[in-house]
């Protein structure tokens, strides 16, 4: 079978980046190593600065969610930097193939990058800094997780993808996606705030499950409509 | 060359600008099918924003280009798959053996497995094939480019200095595979341009971005050749 034929799949092609996306993680260890040494640093930090042994409700819930926001603001840099510099732009566009092949593709990879944060960083954050109950609420915080880390995934693709075609696309990355993923920011601290509290409930608030999902929802529709155009000329 | 109804390759007034430059002006060609052009020019004159125009990569801004029957940019997807890229960049993944690189364009093409094998042999690399990219010798690299650029089996091969960093040993090797004798259109261009009209049916010469010459080789005189790299 040659290349004459009709046009892989979309998810033939997406499994097909990913696959190699991970192998080149497995094989170099230069993202998520980096996204949770930064996490954990970043709790211990927290533990010091702080002075405090344990931490409960909002003001635990944001320290996870700004340690994890910030952690994978260093994956998503790092997302796109192989194809820009070895060339993986110009093979996969010459595929053929559908182009959201590569947002799917990247998308995954993100997720898959930020669950194995979270395996060690929610641990790390357990034991610096003592929150109430995580064992409990754990289902619930997993939840809340979830959700962010598909917004940022989401958001972090598109707006990663964006600027690695400028030449300041290490400053771009976070001035861009800071801003867009506020909102997520916001929804994910305020669902796991009383999750985090010694009395609060142990599943999370259904207007911010809704509203994370809302936005999941709006920011994928948005990056499967402009993806394309970002990989033009 | 008149146009001909079945050209690979009709370029009619194609212009391209990068800001405030222009890099092509103006180009009128028309390469039939199964023909090789050889496009001359020092470094700058376009010839590389020719080839990645020619492989979709790149936009046209003035002019119609159509490859292989189709129209660029509009139907862009309709050529990709037929059109192989032996550029300056291997677009191979340094940390990932020759075989794992190849696999994955196998992937993305939907070529069977044993394509891949195939080609490592026909590049003799088969033995090398489970090494990362980055331990192999730019040689070596390079013959895992061509048998990137070619495991689709495309009708259209652009080569962007295809034989820089082989041997002659390995330019004989990647011969059947990319020369002349493997049959397939070809738009080559050469910092060597004996070695370029001896390949070619058609030789466009590129100067400023404008068509300094089109025509066959022989009617290319050696000073005019010199000229243009100087």
């Amino acid at each position: 079978m040659t290349g004459s034929g009709p046009p892989a799949p979309a998810h033939r092609a997406a499994l097909a980046v990913l696959r190699k996306d991970l192998l080149l993680e497995l094989r170099t260890l230069e993202t998520v190593p980096a996204m949770a040494l930064f996490a954990v640093a970043t709790l211990v930090v927290f533990h010091f600065g702080l002075n405090r042994d344990t931490l409960s409700g909002q003001l635990a819930a944001g320290v996870l969610t700004v340690t994890l926001l910030f952690a994978a603001m260093l994956g998503t840099g790092r997302l796109f930097v192989a194809e820009r510099e070895q060339g993986g732009f110009d093979a996969f566009l010459l595929a053929p193939v559908d182009r959201t092949a590569m947002l799917f593709a990247k998308v995954a990879a993100l997720l898959v990058y930020l669950v194995v944060l979270e395996l060690i960083a929610v641990p790390a954050f357990a034991l610096l800094l003592s929150p109430p109950r995580l064992g409990v609420a754990l289902p619930g915080v997993a939840l809340m997780l979830a959700l962010g880390d598909l917004a940022l995934a989401v958001i972090g693709t598109l707006v990663s993808a964006l600027a690695v075609q400028t030449r300041a696309r290490d400053l771009i990355g976070p001035i861009v996606g800071l801003p867009l993923l506020i909102p997520a920011l916001i929804a994910t601290a305020r669902g796991l705030g009383p999750l985090l509290d010694r009395h609060g409930s142990v599943s999370p608030q259904g207007k911010w499950v809704a509203f994370l999902a809302l936005y999941d929802l709006v920011g994928a529709l948005i990056a499967y409509a402009v993806f394309d155009f970002l990989l033009e000329d | 060359m008149s146009q001909v109804s079945h050209a690979a390759i009709e370029l009619d007034g194609l212009s391209r600008h990068f800001g405030e430059r222009t890099v092509l002006r103006d180009l009128t060609v028309s390469l039939p099918a199964g023909a090789t052009l050889a496009v001359l020019g020092r470094n700058g004159a376009g010839k590389s924003t020719l080839l990645r125009i020619l492989a979709t990569l790149l936009r046209p801004h003035a002019g119609t280009v159509r490859v292989l029957g189709e129209e660029l940019p509009r139907r862009g997807w309709a050529v990709r798959g037929r059109i192989g890229l032996l550029g300056h960049e291997p677009l191979l993944y340094r940390d990932l053996t020759g075989r794992e690189n190849l696999g994955y364009h196998a992937r993305l093409h939907r070529v069977a497995r044993e394509r891949v094998e195939q080609m490592l042999q026909a590049v003799a690399m088969e033995r090398r094939a489970d090494e990362p990219v980055r331990l192999l010798s730019r040689g070596m690299v390079q013959r895992l480019a061509v048998a990137r650029a070619i495991l689709h089996e495309p009708e259209l091969l652009l080569l962007d200095e295809p034989r820089s960093n082989l041997d002659p040993a390995a330019g004989e090797l990647v011969e059947p595979l990319i020369g002349r004798a493997s049959g397939r259109t070809r738009v080559l261009t050469s910092h060597d341009p004996a070695h370029a009209l001896a390949e070619a049916d058609l030789v466009l010469a590129l100067k400023d971005g404008r068509a300094a010459y089109l025509g066959p080789p022989a009617g290319l005189d050696p000073a005019a050749v010199r000229e243009l790299y100087a």
